[in-house]
């Protein structure tokens, strides 16, 4: 197809010509395009088709601010929904397809619903769709987002990278139009570190739209010209294509840039979209202005469009949507088009004014006075319909309507930290108001300085105070500088389906019935409506909606209100939120220091927190884990297992007053505990809740390492650190994590002795006599290496845990398993570690679950009255004490065939179930190879004196009662003999 | 002389060496580390024995200095001591008596990993992983932050050699955010 609707001029690559798809059909277009400005080249005007009634749609705008002109970009698993035309780059192999309609573009079969629009006002669904209640989830829901909705998703994982990067900046300068580029220039020259951002692939703003001059050469030259000097400037940093999407707290402004949406092709290990952070001590937003609509009847119709945007078309893109153009508008800015467009051959039908004194040029006819009533043109617009001050109508045709009702700043970013705008009565539109984000200064015509020398000036001058600049400024350079002043005309009396949020189908009408209804704020407008809250945000069409209801309302527009607009200031893919969080990689991973000999082994892995441990050791021979698990837990019981249990938090605690900062975090005494000593430790939280255990070796008076839970390694280091800096300053203590310094086993077992015996340097005796339980020290193994040893047991075997740097714990792991072998060693995971410490009756993560405390878990005795520590005081509350409170139980069923389950409640064996009957819960639960039969750890009221008592264990959601006996925690060696054997 | 063969943290036997874009990603575990914190009241004194120990004044707050036995600021009167592993592998040994009861001192060799880079275009990089502000780091600085949801220190030894020390347990995760961030930045 040839590019029947291009111009001369320019800033294409003519030289070049690419080929793209739009909805099947190629056509050809040059490099410096946009999407939307390739297609008004082939005279493709019909883009998409609305939300709610589907109505043809097609461009407004020649920017971000587009409401209508969207389309799904790229195929596949690439496909993006929602991507606004007018911001897509022009490159060869584009792929596009509209949205939102069946069975094609040109003929849906969802327009059927323009014709009941009078049914499907504002507030349709909420008034329809309320009866009956049960078929709203089923029926209504599935219908109506079928019906509606905006682009569809692939369904499949984005394949491509996602980056995030952090940037400082003394300046960051927000958009590089006329205002933006002077700032950077003026703060570039001072040797400022300035990043200048702008959404665009090309900086210069509206100097690229215009078609008038700034010094003696074209305001998109000037601009040019400004680029390459800035270019040299080290201190400057240009981001083209880089959206500044939020102003967030300490000047730190998100950003996003747009690394791959311009090639066909991405090279490997290259980013989409990049979202950085970037950190500034001051930021100058010139995001420039957004030229605002009229709402009149059938103004939707694709080839209406803002007359800014048929300039920008002209100028920047040397593409006119029509060959036949006519201008509707109600201040000078719209005569610009007309004159531009006259300049570069194309017909100006007339230029509507609804002003009795518009300016008239004498090349084309300007209808003073008048107003556009009506529209035609099923597919696109074919003829306007004026209605003139003697009351005659006059019919036009033309093939694009330029429509300007004036221009918005765009404070968005000003608004992010709660900030509202004000009301300026010159402009008739919202300027930034006093309560910016701390840093932020505005400039340029976001701050309601509209001519381009106005521009120049308050870029110049944001730049001189944010850096308080001093000494020779640049010479401003002389561009025009007509007064700007902007009389209010919203919309055309009388008209019916006049369109103001064309992107969620919102009228005038809405506004008004919203207004009827009663919902009188703007918050509820917004709601009620959805006028603003689809991907636009609302702007082209915020304001307008805002001067009708304050018109109904009788009041003025600032007593009326303002919304406030929310971070992204345009829409952000979520994978770019993501970055490369992804996948596996969606956090970091820990391996453990036996991992890769472990995944030589077969080991089944499992996450805990960010730790992948293993969870058991399948042979060949097991099809079940169960299998697996049970054999592990026989053989570490009848012989010797080995477990790693590095992933156990480790601190280094040292100082002086170690031993008593200790006896102030644990609940129990730790001031006399021996050198050569381990004991185990409760530690509560302030309110007297359990909130970790382990045990801290004494290995010197000043040295002690305290072990924490998995789970909760970096909660108690946080802990410790904040008691010792915030509570105790004066304690001399010092910590730090060794966590993963030290490769830590567990050697379990009747034979763990003789095995350890095997890698023990001979010096060292490891004798029941010379290391009995809960000893401790520093060794040597395998002719040397450093080690530490610690005699304790977390199965209820006799027990060992002995650690040796990281980088060693692969070779000692091989190591035990090689000397093992005459034992039948076996490696063991965390599930038989679960079954092990079940039999034995220890707490873990499941008993200690942030709502027990001491006196539940059977250790009420630890917390030490002879001493003051951390939660003592508060777990001795009334409630916490009383004495039918819960005690930890042992659980199993009567009938050993049965299963227990984890949590399950505990109730009475007869009498009501339910939660008033309620007697306790079940935390953990295995299956004990030992005793052959399901066993379980729970809370039971009065617990302790509930022994042998028959209960049912019930879980009503799955329909499970099965009778259990209450026995002690301990089913294994309650006395304690093998441990200490 | 014991008879247990180490592995790097990434697993290997030999240290992982990756080139892309004109920068070298190489995975060091000949260094041994151990961790200085000075006791209350002793703060002078141990920075005095740090000094004498590392033969230059103890570096102050995001610095680092020393050579071949370096210290760097780890936080209030708290530094990490880097060595050779070769001749240093008991480093915290060797600190120890050097500190006296002057510090706390606790070994940290195997807590870490670390992975240096060397070429011209290391902070395009380094934006993409981290916060710190490159135009502040300088030969000598070392900043610690977040990358890849990792706690880090970042050591920059001349404009073209940085080290970056990472968790030992996490050195894989990290290594595939470095990757990542030169193959984008490069």
């Amino acid at each position: 197809m040839t590019q029947n609707n291009r111009l001369s001029g320019g800033q294409i690559d003519r030289n070049t010509t690419v080929n793209f798809r739009f909805d099947n059909r190629s056509y050809t277009a040059h490099p410096g395009d946009t999407l939307a400005s390739a297609l008004l080249a082939n005279d493709v005007r019909l883009i998409g088709r609305s939300f709610k009634y589907h109505r043809p749609r097609g461009l407004l705008t020649a920017g971000s601010e587009e409401p209508n002109g969207i389309v799904e970009l790229r195929a596949g698993n690439r496909q993006e929904p929602n991507t606004r035309a007018t911001t897509i780059e022009m490159f060869d192999g584009l792929e596009a397809q509209s949205q939102n309609c069946w069975p094609s573009l040109k003929f849906d079969a969802l327009g059927v619903n323009d014709l009941f629009s009078n049914f499907l006002s504002a507030g349709f669904y909420y008034k329809t769709f309320m009866w009956p209640a049960a078929f709203w989830e089923k029926v209504y829901e599935p219908i109506i987002r079928r019906a509606a909705g905006l682009g569809s998703l692939s369904m499949e994982a984005d394949p491509d990278e996602y980056d995030k990067g952090f940037r400082h900046c003394d300046l960051l300068i927000i958009g590089a139009g006329p205002s933006g580029l002077m700032a950077a220039l003026t703060a570039g020259r001072a040797g400022a570190d300035v990043i200048l951002a702008d959404e665009d692939f090309r900086f210069g703003g509206r100097l690229n739209s215009e078609s008038f001059s700034v010094d003696d050469q074209s305001a998109s030259d000037w601009a040019a010209q400004a680029v390459a000097e800035l270019s040299s400037m080290p201190n400057v940093r240009l981001m083209t294509r880089t959206t500044v999407i939020g102003a967030f707290d300490h000047g730190i402004y998100g950003a996003v840039e747009r690394t791959g949406d311009h090639v066909a092709t991405l090279p490997a290990g290259k980013p989409r979209q990049i979202l950085w952070r970037i950190y500034t001590k001051k930021a100058l937003l010139c995001a420039g202005a957004t030229e605002r609509p009229i709402a009149f009847e059938n103004n939707d119709r694709p080839g209406i469009m803002m007359a800014s945007a048929l300039r920008t078309y002209a100028n920047r893109f040397a593409v006119t949507a029509s060959q036949r153009v006519a201008i509707f508008t109600n201040n000078d800015d719209g005569h610009r088009t007309a004159a531009d467009l006259h300049a570069k051959g194309v017909h100006i039908c007339a230029v509507v004014d609804v002003r009795e004194d518009a300016p008239v040029n004498y090349d084309y006819e300007v209808l003073r006075g008048a107003q556009v009533v009506n529209t035609k043109g099923r597919l696109g617009l074919t003829f306007v319909e004026v209605a003139l001050p003697d009351g005659s109508t006059r019919t036009l045709e033309c093939g694009a309507l330029g429509v300007s009702g004036g221009w918005n700043p765009n404070v968005h970013l000003t608004c992010h930290q709660r900030g509202r705008p004000v009301w300026n009565d010159d402009l008739a539109a919202f300027v930034p108001g006093s309560n910016l984000p701390v840093g932020l200064t505005v400039a340029g015509a976001a701050n309601g300085v509209m001519s381009t020398q106005g521009a120049l000036q308050s870029g110049m001058d944001g730049a001189v105070e944010a850096m308080e600049l001093s000494g020779k400024l640049p010479d401003l350079p002389e561009a025009e500088d007509a007064a700007v002043s902007q009389k209010p005309f919203w919309y055309v009396e009388g008209c019916k389906r006049a369109w103001l949020d064309q992107q969620n189908d919102v009228t005038v009408k809405d506004v008004k019935l919203s207004y009827q209804e009663g919902f009188r704020s703007v918050e509820h407008l917004k709601r009620y409506t959805t006028l603003g809250m689809a991907t636009d945000q609302g702007k082209t069409s915020n304001i307008s909606a805002l001067a009708i209801m304050a018109e109904v309302a009788g009041k003025s527009i600032p007593e009326t209100g303002t919304t406030i607009f929310r971070p992204p200031y345009t829409p952000v893919p979520i994978s770019t939120f993501a970055g490369r969080m992804k996948g596996q990689e969606f956090h970091p991973t820990r391996l453990t220091p036996s991992h890769y000999w472990a995944k030589e082994r077969g080991a089944v892995f499992v996450e805990v927190g960010n730790w992948l441990r293993a969870q058991w050791f399948p042979l060949p021979s097991e099809t079940h884990w169960r299998e697996s698990v049970d054999r592990e837990v026989r053989q570490t019981r009848a012989s010797v297992g080995v477990c790693d249990c590095t992933t156990l938090g480790k601190i280094d605690v040292q100082g002086t007053d170690a031993a008593a900062f200790l006896n102030r975090v644990y609940a129990n005494g730790f001031a006399k505990l021996a050198v050569g000593k381990t004991r185990y430790g409760l530690m509560l939280r302030e309110d007297g809740m359990a909130m970790d255990d382990g045990t801290a070796a004494r290995l010197a008076e000043d040295h002690f390492v305290v072990t924490t839970t998995t789970a909760n390694a970096v909660s108690v280091y946080r802990h410790m650190e904040f008691v010792r800096q915030c509570l105790f300053p004066d304690m001399d203590v010092q910590l730090i994590s060794t966590t993963e310094s030290w490769a830590q086993y567990a050697v379990a077992g009747p034979n763990s002795r003789k095995l350890l015996q095997k890698i023990v340097d001979p010096e060292f005796d490891i004798s029941n006599e010379a290391f009995p339980f809960m000893g401790c020290g520093n060794i040597t193994v395998c002719g040397g290496l450093r080690a530490r040893l610690f005699r304790i047991s977390f199965s209820g075997e006799l027990a060992f845990e002995i650690a040796v740097p990281s980088r060693y714990g692969d070779a000692l792991m091989r190591r035990l398993m090689t000397e093992g072998e005459e034992f039948g060693v076996v490696p063991y995971g965390t599930e038989a570690l679960g079954v092990m410490r079940i039999e034995k009756g220890h707490a873990a993560g499941n008993e200690l679950n942030g709502t027990t405390t001491a006196l539940n878990l059977g250790m009420g005795k630890m917390v030490s009255k002879k001493k003051d520590s951390i939660g003592s005081i508060l777990s001795e509350r009334e409630a916490l004490v009383e004495p039918d409170v819960l005690r930890m139980v042992g659980i199993k069923p009567v009938s050993s065939e049965e299963k227990i389950t984890a949590g399950g409640h505990l109730m009475n064996s007869t009498g009501p179930v339910d939660a008033a009957h309620d007697q306790g819960y079940v935390t953990s639960a295995a299956y004990s190879p030992i005793l052959n039969s399901s066993i379980g750890l729970g809370f039971l009221k009065d617990g302790a004196n509930r022994m042998g008592e028959k209960m049912r264990l019930v879980s009503p959601l799955t329909d499970l009662t099965v009778e259990v006996e209450i026995v002690s925690a301990h089913f294994v060696d309650p006395e304690g003999d093998r441990l200490r054997a | 002389m014991h008879d247990l063969v180490a592995i790097t943290a990434l697993g290997g036997v030999e240290p992982r060496v990756d080139t892309i874009g004109g920068v070298t990603c190489t995975e060091v575990p000949g260094v041994a580390l151990a961790s200085v914190a000075a006791r209350i009241g002793q703060e002078t004194k141990a920075t005095k024995a740090l000094a004498k120990l590392i033969g230059v004044p103890a570096p102050g707050i995001g610095q680092h200095a020393g050579d071949p036995v370096t210290a760097f600021w780890a936080g209030p009167d708290q530094w990490m001591i880097e060595a050779p592993f070769d001749t240093h592998e008991d480093l915290a040994d060797q600190v120890k008596p050097a500190l006296g009861d002057a510090a706390s001192v606790t070994e940290q060799t195997d807590g870490w990993t670390r992975f240096d880079l060397s070429g011209d275009q290391i902070p395009a990089v380094l934006e993409l992983l981290c916060t710190l502000d490159l135009r502040k780091i300088e030969t000598g600085s070392v900043g610690r932050c977040s990358i890849h949801h990792i706690g880090c220190f970042v050591l920059c030894r001349s404009p073209d050699e940085y080290s970056i020390y990472g968790p030992r347990s996490s050195a894989g995760s990290l290594h595939h955010a470095i990757i990542s961030a030169l193959r984008s930045a490069l």
